[in-house]
């Protein structure tokens, strides 16, 4: 029988390894469901995880999986600081909404005014908006004790309903025919987050995204304020004794989610994107929690995991188009990856052992 | 003690990376009081988990009343006569006691018939309890009759006592001696495990005395003394801590009528609480558990804020200053639990030593850390505290009690205190490394810091201490000099036997 025994210390290596051999037991298993579902496991392996990187139309993909990981390990990285002390801000996706509208909404007031100062306030601005829809969860939980996973979860259904409203109403193109959705931020050259080096799927999102992992692995490495978030995640009792005031890190670390998801989503509306619609949110937000976990909550994982995660969203694109790989399939094999990695995550802290037969 | 009634024969348990016992064998003779000693880690838990069925022995074997006793589980345990008391209370506070009981029993009766057996049971053996009573309102020794009333309804042949005294006044110790009295002339075995050395040579029989996970010898308490005894634990000679008597200087430390409520449900509220501390002072405070000593070292602290004007440090008030505006002044502190309040188990050494010592070590510049002098600072305190770990990279949960507590009481004592307050100093730690602590106290004291010992050990305090009070639901007993006072006398400062009555035997 196996049986399972804490370890002193924490696995140095199993806190390195788990990540890998979850994303083998992810493709093993998510291998043996694509069989089930009748296509050939290896080749739906290949197209996901290969031809993205070095397929024959890999020249369009690779750009690609900069804009898909950059909102990713954007939010993400907000994200993590909260999960590091406790805080579970699982609203992101609504805090993403938020921002996007709130930039945009900047960037369509002043249309068609051109001026250089027009996207940082953009930026400004979705950050502003993120931050704030992230207040609401941190303050009911500060001041009322409200739990900050519900809250936030269900905000962001409200912040969907908001959306479709703009779209539908306030930030409707008044020269779009009637159809929903906001004028083309792209074709808005002062609003337009346009790649930085022209094909290269480089924009600016990516390089707030870099930014945020350099600032982060500062932040928790070097910085008394790391400290105390991490301090509060592993021993909230210790962490007040040390001085922290655990009011403040709530705010702080929910604020600073916000602002990261609300700056993803501002850049997406702006660049890729385009422009506010019903169906602008991908999903980026949840993804993004998986993303956390998967880089281990650390600043460098994030942004392997973030590409790692844009890697199987684009190849599970191809799959769906050239396999007819069903989109839940792929979604099934995204979720699988959190599962394993968890599952596998026990060994840090835990080491199998084979249990001798009992004797009673 | 002419018959045996639990025989012991080289009980062997061995957890990952170290032997918890190693061919442990000893007798316990029907009606003996046998006392089980030695050091923390030294293996007397997992002896009684083994006994009490908690814990599987990898070899050797137990007889009991003549046939093999294999215990799978504690239900079996009990079902065969063997009951344990176990230092932490298993009680849930919202119930009544009869309700607790009956949670604990295999097949409870109806409550009517069972809190007719307790009054039964509890007025014979003089431990008198109201069935009815909620157990979130008695008082420890209250809530000790409770489990002991527990194992008594199953009539044990063999009672297990882990450490029953430690939360106890030596007025309720008395109660409780005279009730064991009982049970031994009545036939019942007793196991009776304790650091203190002075209360088995009262009561027990006979001993069997453990270190590191070997038994290393036996012993009539009766007939040696608590020196001896202590040595034989320690397996060398004892230091005790010295010092110079020196005039205390200028108040460093008020408290001024300091009430606050408990952040707990069933914590104690402080109430009016004033007191004042001199440099080069040590004031010992004692207490049984749970009167508010928690409490107090939080507002000391800076967890738990009062009104300003409540604690003054060097005349300045500081009642509503965080725990890091008061480690600035020069106010440190050490709280009992080391695991999760005074270090956090899974950061390292370092960062543990960063956690207080970030300030005062300048460990940190603008908000950076250094983590050069954090280490450097851990290396030191691990130097001079003798703590025994591979360095100061190992996570804190990785080192024994005693060793983190060296650790921890180590890294206050050396960032040149103005008022150090420490919450049981000593609690779980080895003789050896009670001694070094205790010396550091002095020393600290000796170079003109104020120090206040919250503690439940009253020797402790009266070796340490030049003034001493205690707490007693939250409330601080009048302060004299230590020198001189007797054991009754502290007791009634700690509340007496706190209502209970005693013993009718």
């Amino acid at each position: 029988m196996l049986k399972l025994e804490k370890r002193r210390q924490p696995s140095q290596v199993w806190a390195y390894l788990a990540p890998v051999v979850a994303v083998v037991a992810t493709m093993v298993a998510g291998g043996l469901l694509f069989a089930f579902l009748g296509k050939d496991p290896l080749l739906a392996i290949r197209t996901i995880f290969w031809d993205p990187l070095f397929g024959e139309f890999a020249f369009y993909y690779r750009p690609q999986m900069l804009v898909k990981g950059a909102p990713l390990v954007l939010i993400a990285i907000g994200l993590s600081l909260g999960f590091r002390a406790g805080i579970w801000n699982i609203g992101a996706e609504g805090q993403y909404i938020m921002g996007a509208i709130a930039g945009a909404g900047v960037a369509l007031a002043f249309y068609p005014l051109e001026a250089w100062w027009l996207f940082p306030l953009m930026v400004i601005c979705g950050a502003l908006g993120g931050c704030l829809w992230a207040m609401i969860p941190a303050a009911l939980r500060v001041i009322f004790g409200t739990n900050e996973i519900l809250v936030s979860l269900m905000l962001v259904y409200v912040a969907e309903q908001f959306l479709a409203s703009v779209s539908l109403g306030l930030l409707k193109n008044p020269e779009g025919y009637g159809f929903p959705g906001s004028r083309n931020l792209q074709q808005y050259p002062s609003a337009h987050n346009a790649e930085l080096i022209a094909g290269s799927g480089m924009h600016w999102g990516v390089v707030a995204a870099l930014i945020a992992v350099i600032m982060a692995y500062i932040l928790l490495n070097r910085h008394l304020l790391g400290f105390q978030i991490r301090l509060t995640g592993e021993a909230p009792r210790a962490a007040r004794f040390a001085g922290v005031k655990p009011k403040q890190l709530v705010l702080l670390c929910m604020g600073l989610a916000g602002a990261l998801a609300g700056m993803a989503g501002l850049f997406e509306v702006a660049g890729p994107s385009g422009r506010i619609s019903i169906d602008f949110n991908a999903g980026y937000g949840f993804t993004a929690i998986i993303v956390a976990f998967l880089g281990r909550l650390h600043p460098v994982g994030i942004l392997l995991a973030g590409l790692l995660m844009a890697l199987t969203y684009i190849g599970g694109e191809i799959a769906q188009s050239s396999m007819g790989l069903s989109s839940s399939a792929i979604q099934v094999f995204q979720g699988m990856l959190l599962f394993f990695l968890l599952m596998v995550d026990v060994l840090t802290n835990y080491r199998l052992k084979l249990a001798k037969a009992e004797t009673a | 003690m002419s018959q045996s009634l639990l025989s012991i024969r080289g009980l062997t348990k061995a957890y990952p990376g170290v032997v918890a016992n190693d061919d442990v064998s000893f007798e316990i003779g029907k009606g003996e009081v046998h006392a089980l000693l030695g050091e923390n880690g030294a293996g007397k838990s997992t002896l009684v988990k083994m006994i009490y069925g908690l814990v599987k022995p990898d070899a050797g074997e137990m007889v009991l009343d003549g046939r093999s006793y294999v215990p799978a589980e504690p239900s079996m345990a009990r079902q065969l006569g063997v009951a344990m008391v176990f230092q932490h209370f298993s009680l849930f506070d919202a119930l009544n006691v009869a309700e607790n009981i009956a949670l604990g029993m295999e097949n409870p009766p109806r409550p009517r018939d069972l809190a007719g057996r307790i009054r039964e049971v509890s007025e014979l053996y003089g431990l008198p309890l109201d069935p009815f009573r909620t157990v979130g309102d008695l008082s420890a020794g209250e809530r000790q009759r409770v489990e002991i009333v527990r194992c008594l309804l199953q009539d044990p042949k063999l009672l297990i006592m882990d450490e029953p005294t430690s939360v106890l006044t030596p007025q309720e110790v008395e109660i409780l001696f005279r009730t064991l009295m009982k049970l031994r002339d009545e036939g019942t075995a007793i196991l009776y495990i304790s650091h203190k050395l002075e209360e088995i040579r009262a009561l027990c029989d006979g001993a069997t005395i453990l270190r590191l996970g070997k038994k290393v010898g036996t012993c009539v308490p009766k007939e040696t003394t608590a020196r001896a005894m202590a040595e034989m634990m320690v397996g060398s000679e004892l230091h005790t801590p010295s010092r110079e008597a020196k005039a205390p200087g200028a108040v460093r430390l008020a408290l001024k009528g300091l009430s606050v409520k408990s952040p707990g449900e069933f914590g104690t509220s402080l109430k009016g609480i004033s007191l004042e501390v001199r440099a080069g002072e040590v004031l010992g405070l004692a207490g049984v558990a749970g009167n508010g000593q928690d409490e107090l070292l939080g507002a000391l602290s800076g967890e738990i804020l009062s009104a300003p004007a409540m604690v003054e440090f060097d005349g300045t008030p500081v009642g509503g200053m965080g725990p890091m505006a008061r480690r600035r002044l020069g106010l440190l502190t050490g709280p009992e639990e080391r695991l999760g309040h005074a270090a956090a188990p899974d950061m390292s050494l370092t960062e543990n030593a960063l956690l207080t010592g970030a300030e005062r070590r300048g460990l940190m510049s603008n908000g950076f850390l250094k983590w050069g002098k954090a280490r450097s600072f851990a290396e030191e305190v691990i130097a001079r505290f003798d703590v025994r770990t591979p360095g100061p990279e190992v996570a804190a949960r990785a080192l024994s009690g005693g060793n983190l507590q060296k650790f921890v009481i180590g890294r206050e004592v050396m960032q040149n205190p103005q008022v150090l307050v420490v919450n049981q100093p000593t609690w779980g730690v080895d003789a050896a490394a009670a001694a070094t602590i205790r010396q550091a106290i002095l020393d600290l004291a000796a170079g003109g810091t104020a120090v206040i010992v919250i503690s439940q050990d009253l020797d402790e305090l009266m070796e340490i201490s030049d003034r001493f009070a205690a707490l007693n639901e939250g409330r601080l007993s009048d302060i004299r000099p230590a020198q001189g006072l007797t054991v009754d006398e502290i007791g009634l400062m700690m509340g007496g036997s706190h209502g209970m009555e005693v013993a009718h035997v």
